[in-house]
């Protein structure tokens, strides 16, 4: 345990060095000063979660609890957990700079974001628990050979993980340069060190909690800042949206459907983009390993789909809010741009400040900061699992691999995934980052949920139709963004895309579909027919949990 | 526990469960669904609709508590499901295997 006292020492000095530092401004953005009470949360939550961390560390021996916290999360602690992971600072602020910018049209990505939750329910939860122990791939590969699968999804998995990772760290480097008044290269680097320090001497159980606080602090937090909204509105909603459309620029465009979704296509392909997108996200599903069993599983989706509807109201409550607080108060607004100083994406922050004054900002601030802890933890978690898990034990050693090898493999694999987190969060500072989530969301929703969907309910299903369709999937989903609207004109400068919509997702879960079963029905292998006659073993374990991997007492 | 899965797989009152369980999930699924895309399809088609007033002098559109709706259906639905499949399913499929695994003995 020593490693940690050394490595949060070091981290400490990193830290008040930074702090120091910050008194000179040279970055690009406009940096805030220094606010106590948002220093004085975010050290208390980095000591609180540090002090989880050396209490999981001690209780984590097996592979099975660093992988899935030994299985011992109640439903509702993994509810909790799961809305931490899911609740990024990109959903809090961005959601509700969102409102703030166009009104109702935030409503749409929210609810697309929460959808997804009762499909999961309904079709994988509990087959997915009932199957798999570690990773999703363990699911698929359960009567699928394990060399492609695994290196299939591994693939999927990663991709998804970077992509995600890149977007979490130029955020988190962007928004504690402006909360904190770091240089964005340390913020980035105080990020990447604290989520390898919880993942790899805490694991999942470290991971676990981390989200579980993040999780109740964010909850807490929107409450109160909804709650100080409604009382200077008398909790009248009429009162604040008629307060707003008065001294909104868009007026009472801000309650109808705007620009935002425009053709159907886009509609729909984003509409499967969020959904089946969800239901293929690596350290979403990976979740459901660290509950007792199928019941606990179906338990924490109820109470997610709860916490996160909850908190996407709240979002849409405090949007409208920072419109009556913020706009018009010189205080928030940036007398160049007359937008509000930092960007839309700031409205929740600066709202804090203008209904709880100095304190809350802080303890906002620290939450944001939390936030993005929690979700970059379970992320990396996700990616040193699939590289020790899938590749380097399935793979590489073919299932010879000893039982604490494994666990040593995710752990290297941790401390690089933060180093190249790390160094993919600097590469990219100046650079738009706005579509990787959606990238990551198309490519989950194309690769990862098709192959696990249709090993689950289709008997026909073989090693090569997942492998090619799975595969043709990714590809498709990566080649229509590069050639869409966002990368091929807004990045990369070209006059017109050569794909023509922002969302590939509709026809990159087409083609993976089409491709699987085409492929999979000309598979005429001795191979295909025993995986075939398997399913009725892998049918009954799915729907009865029998031979699933129970929980480990502690 | 091959063994097992096989006779369990053999058992038509298995089959009947999963089939009943099976309609359950895929009509809430589809219910998301539908709700959901439903959703979509008016603020991609008819946005007008969701730009309607609910009372004459109201501010508040259809629009809001159509969206409001679409959260809390989700879950309500996924409420449902969990009550029903913790307690009936569950208890139906372990009847199931008791038998099977008493019939062993």
């Amino acid at each position: 345990m020593n490693r940690i006292a050394t490595l949060s020492s070091c981290f400490l000095l990193v830290l008040s060095a930074s702090l120091w530092a910050a008194g000179s401004l040279d970055g690009e953005l406009e940096k805030q000063s220094i606010n106590p009470t948002a220093i004085i949360m975010f050290l208390a939550f980095v000591g609180a979660t540090l002090g989880i961390t050396y209490w999981a560390a001690r209780r984590t021996k097996s592979t099975k609890d660093f992988y899935a916290a030994g299985g011992s999360i109640s439903g509702f602690q993994n509810g909790l957990a799961i809305a931490g992971d899911y609740m990024s600072a990109a959903s809090f602020l961005g959601i509700s700079g969102l409102v703030f910018a166009s009104g109702f049209d935030g409503l749409i990505y929210s609810i697309g974001f929460l959808v997804g939750w009762p499909i999961i329910l309904f079709l994988l939860a509990e087959r997915l628990r009932n199957l798999g122990k570690y990773t999703f791939a363990d699911a698929v590969s359960y009567r699928l050979k394990p060399v492609p699968i695994r290196s299939l999804s591994a693939c999927g998995t990663l991709a998804v993980v970077l992509l995600y990772l890149i977007a979490q760290m130029v955020g988190a480097g962007k928004l504690i340069q402006v909360l904190f008044g770091l240089e964005y290269f340390i913020a980035v680097i105080i990020v990447g060190i604290l989520m390898i320090m919880y993942v790899t001497f805490g694991g999942m159980l470290a991971t676990t909690w981390v989200q579980i606080i993040k999780a109740v602090l964010l909850l807490c937090g929107a409450t109160f800042m909804a709650i100080m909204v409604m009382v200077k509105m008398d909790f009248s909603f009429e009162r604040l949206f008629s307060t707003a459309i008065d001294i909104h620029s868009k007026g009472l465009d801000i309650m109808s459907p705007g620009g935002l979704v425009s053709d159907p296509v886009s509609a729909i392909s984003l509409g499967m983009a969020l959904i089946f997108g969800t239901a293929g996200l690596p350290h979403i599903l990976m979740r459901f390993f660290t509950v007792p069993d199928a019941k606990e599983a179906r338990k924490s989706v109820f109470y997610a789909t709860g916490f996160i509807g909850y908190f996407y109201i709240l979002t849409f409550i405090i949007g409208f809010g920072a419109i009556v607080y913020l706009v018009n108060n010189a205080q928030f607004i940036d007398p160049e741009t007359g937008g509000i100083i930092g960007g839309n994406n700031m409205a929740a922050v600066h709202l804090s400040q203008a209904v709880g004054g100095e304190m809350f900002l802080g303890f906002i601030s620290a939450v944001a900061f939390a936030t993005i802890l929690a979700v970059v933890s379970g992320l990396t978690l996700s990616g040193a699992s699939a590289i020790s898990h899938d590749l380097y034990a399935s793979v590489i050693r073919k299932g010879e691999a000893k039982e604490g090898e494994e666990v040593k493999v995710s752990r290297i694999a941790t401390v690089m995934l933060g180093i190249v987190a790390i160094l993919l969060g600097i590469i990219f500072e100046k650079q738009n980052v706005a579509y990787m989530v959606g990238l990551a969301f198309a490519i989950a929703a194309s690769v990862n949920f098709p192959i696990l969907f249709l090993s689950m309910y289709w008997q026909q299903l073989t090693t090569r139709g997942a492998f090619v369709g799975g595969s043709i999937g990714l590809v498709t989903a990566v080649l229509c963004m590069i050639l869409g609207p966002t990368i091929w004109v807004d990045i990369l400068g070209n006059a017109e895309a050569i794909f023509p919509y922002k969302h590939p997702a509709l026809f990159s879960i087409t083609a993976a579909f089409i491709f699987i079963v085409l492929i999979s029905k000309l598979d005429k292998s001795e191979s295909a027919k025993n995986e075939a006659k398997a399913f009725e073993d892998q049918y009954v374990r799915s729907q009865t949990g029998l031979g699933a991997e129970g929980a480990v007492e502690h | 526990m091959q063994h097992l899965y096989k006779k369990i797989y053999a058992n038509p009152e298995f089959h009947e469960l999963e089939q009943k369980r099976g309609k359950f999930s895929w009509t809430l699924a589809s219910i998301t669904l539908v709700i959901y895309f439903s959703f979509i399809l008016v603020i991609a088609f008819a946005p007008e609709l969701f730009a309607k007033p609910i009372f004459s002098d109201s501010v508040i559109t259809f629009g809001i508590p159509a969206g409001l709706s679409v959260i809390f259906l989700s879950f309500i639905l996924t409420g449902i499901y969990v009550y029903r499949a913790n307690k009936e399913f569950d208890q139906l499929s372990k009847d199931i295997i008791d038998q099977i695994k008493g019939d062993e003995v």
